[in-house]
């Protein structure tokens, strides 16, 4: 629509009330990748201040929880582990399981946690829970030296496996970008519905936890009866936990399974960033 | 070089009080339902004026929902020129900070459109991001990086930062361990050094010791005299008529539209006073030797407008039930922004004779100001009624406020520029000898 004086008038930015429901804006973020390390940087270090030990902290929580695991499911329990050694096969899981789980949970409080900066500065909204996912990174690569060593030391001893290292050379960092980017989808759809009615923060934590039983991290996938494989198979972490043990572990890498995570994954996340957009522009006055 | 670089059209926020729950969610899936069938949104209707003395009415039976909506801005028009600093004055609840958030983008506008011409940085508050655990130098990175600025530009101004804040002994300390004082001076110092075209300041100014004031009105001084523009809202207003070009006026979430910086304080002020133009008082106030009745201020022509060139006649009058010793009767002018500028009592001058001791009857004291005395603008009028060393009977509660004119009087043969002749436009004596030798 034409102004009736300077037609002339080059405007730099023009801010409307409603912006196409297709506009993804993610050059903006990309201009903003600066503010993006910078958080990424104010995560982890913030984390470590004030401890003596840091970073070594997170090697606790998988080693316990593999203990943990060992005792329960295969000790008493009894479940197989696809003749691999329990303690090895608990860990393939839960390294990646972890991962998934930070990125969903801390991204599903976007908008509340940050309701204070986001009500004072204006940048790219997407910017936190890019940053977010991306610091949690680091949390993985901690984790997955401590799978790694374990690895080592079960091969050094004899044990039979079978890693496919082309398959990991190229699913690792694959399906790390996989979960980073169904954690981002997920939680930022989550983000955007619970900003106004927080009905759903309450399903989230525990719903983490029930989800990692309905994913194939303690159990391997061929072992659940027909009838239920239908709904494992739909999970999308299901594929990316047995694609990444097979890779590390000898196993064969569920292909099929791992084209419809991805597909799950795009659309989460496309949806993720429309719905995000939306809310994003007049949260603040809800929040 | 005024060429508009904001303008900002029609511009309206619809606000819904009340608490959030199963009865917004009523109302959010109503409009919900309209927009899905193309139809307008059936609460902006309703949106009342963003009047926050009145209370709500609950009318009985039935409690209707469209009282909570109300325009926190309703249709504001103005363009702002390259190199301009606007003032954005305002009561509380006028609706500024919601047109700065709107400005910044932090919540989008429910209808209207802003087109901005260059890079807008806001400082809605100080420290924005600033992260308790993390060093004044890691939150000098990170807070600038939250306030747009690139990477190596930080890098390039940190000295300048850390001098202007002047914490350089604490910048590797954690910022938790800073005082408020501290906190405030490394935010703002950050913030100073934003190279943005348009600056929007938004109250900050209210912390910090005064020699840090004057270092942020001075840094913004620059800033506005390196001919970008600043959009500046501030309760402060002397700040605001020393240091902004123009002013707009924020009224309930509606504006009339720019205009020169003492117009719009005139405008802000006198919407402050119930009647706009009330030169009298007239009412009871009870003591119990004396009930003062009436003070009045009018120009010697009774009636209408006072000019400057006219004497202003200044009436008390009472009724004094009993015998009443040292009286005072005095009266005080102020500037309509509360400082005071004069005193005079009826005891002034011994010589005239007038009695401090009266017995029971009526009364009337007058005072005459002589013309070409005060200068054009606003005051406020406050008589002073007491018994000397004991109380005080009449005081704020009889003031008036007092507008005066200059359509005649002095000043107006020749334009010298000066905007703001202050509050005295006196007549003094000149003389003049010409010591050029022949």
């Amino acid at each position: 629509m034409n102004e009736k004086k300077s037609n002339s008038q080059i405007w730099d930015l023009v801010i409307r009330p409603n912006a196409p429901w297709w506009d993804l804006e993610l050059n903006e973020v990309w201009r903003y990748r600066d503010l993006v390390w910078m958080f990424v940087r104010r995560d982890f270090v913030s984390v470590y201040k004030q401890t003596v030990l840091g970073p070594i902290w997170f090697f606790i929580q998988p080693l316990l929880t593999t203990m943990m695991f060992t005792l329960v499911f295969s000790n008493v329990a009894k479940i197989p582990t696809d003749g691999l050694p329990p303690m090895l096969f608990y860990l393939a899981g839960i390294t990646p399981w972890n991962y998934f789980s930070a990125c969903l949970s801390k991204t599903s409080s976007t908008f509340v946690s940050n309701a204070n900066i986001f009500g004072k500065v204006y940048f790219p909204r997407l910017a936190t829970p890019i940053a977010i996912v991306i610091s949690n990174l680091v949390q993985f690569v901690i984790q997955f030296a401590l799978f790694f060593a374990f690895l080592f030391y079960y091969w050094a001893n004899g044990t039979k496996l079978d890693p496919n290292w082309i398959a990991i050379f190229f699913l690792t960092p694959g399906l790390l970008f996989l979960m980073a980017l169904l954690g981002l989808g997920t939680g930022i759809i989550i983000s955007s519905l619970t900003t106004k009615y927080r009905d759903f923060t309450f399903l989230v934590a525990f719903g983490i936890q029930l989800a990692m039983y309905a994913t194939p991290v303690i159990y391997p996938a061929g072992m659940v009866p027909k009838q239920y494989r239908f709904w494992i198979d739909l999970n999308p972490m299901s594929a990316i936990i047995e694609a990444f043990r097979s890779a590390f572990l000898g196993g064969p890498i569920p292909w099929a399974g791992l084209a419809v995570a991805t597909t799950v994954t795009f659309i989460s996340l496309f949806l993720g960033i429309l719905i995000f957009k939306k809310v994003e522009r007049d949260f603040m006055d809800t929040v | 070089m005024s060429e508009a670089v904001i303008s900002i059209e029609n511009i309206s926020k619809i606000y819904r009080l009340g608490e959030i729950g199963t009865g917004s969610l009523a109302h959010d899936v109503n409009r919900w339902w309209h927009r899905i069938r193309g139809k307008e949104d059936p609460y902006l209707k309703f949106g009342q004026v963003n009047d926050r003395t009145k209370s709500l009415k609950k009318t009985g039976k039935n409690h209707n929902p469209p009282n909570d909506w109300v325009y926190a801005l309703k249709d504001v028009t103005f363009e702002v020129k390259q190199g301009e600093v606007l003032g954005i004055i305002g009561r509380n609840g006028a609706g500024k900070s919601t047109l700065l958030k709107i400005l910044s983008r932090v919540t989008s506008q429910t209808s209207g459109q802003i087109k901005v011409k260059g890079r807008i940085a806001s400082l809605l508050e100080v420290g924005t991001g600033f992260h308790h655990e993390l060093t004044g130098r890691e939150n000098i990175f990170l807070n600038g990086a939250i306030l747009g600025m690139r990477h190596g530009e930080i890098a390039s101004k940190f000295d300048e930062i850390v001098e202007f804040s002047g914490c350089g002994r604490y910048i590797d300390t954690p910022v938790k361990r800073y005082s408020s004082g501290m906190h405030v001076r490394l935010a703002f110092a950050v913030a100073a050094h934003l190279d943005p075209e348009i600056l929007i300041v938004d109250e900050v100014l209210a912390v910090g010791d005064a020699e840090f004031q004057n270092k942020c009105i001075g840094k913004m001084k620059d800033v506005a005299c390196s001919g970008r523009t600043v959009l500046f809202v501030s309760h402060n207003l002397s700040a605001i008529s020393s240091f902004c070009s123009s002013g707009l006026v924020l009224k309930q979430g509606t504006t009339t539209g720019i205009t020169s910086t003492q117009q719009a304080i005139a405008e802000y002020l006198t919407s402050d006073s119930t009647d706009k133009n009330n030169t009298s008082w007239i009412g009871k106030i009870k003591h119990e030797q004396l009930e003062f009745t009436e003070f009045s201020v009018c120009g010697n022509n009774r009636s209408g407008q006072i000019e400057t060139t006219m004497s202003i006649e200044v009436n008390f009058a009472f009724n004094v039930t009993k015998p009443i010793a040292h009286l005072v009767v005095a009266l005080y002018v102020e500037t309509s922004t509360g400082s005071k500028l004069a005193l005079s009592a009826q005891y002034d001058d011994p010589a005239q004779g007038l009695p401090t001791h009266l017995g029971p009857g009526l009364y009337r004291f007058k005072v005459t100001i002589p013309p070409s005395t005060l200068a054009q603008g606003h005051y406020r009028f406050i008589p002073d009624i007491g018994i000397h060393n004991v109380e005080r009977i009449v005081g704020e509660s009889a003031a008036v406020s007092v507008s005066i004119i200059n359509s005649m009087g002095l000043g107006l043969k020749f334009i010298t520029g000066a905007v703001n002749e202050g509050q005295f436009r006196p007549q003094w004596k000149w003389q003049f000898e010409n010591n050029t030798r022949a």
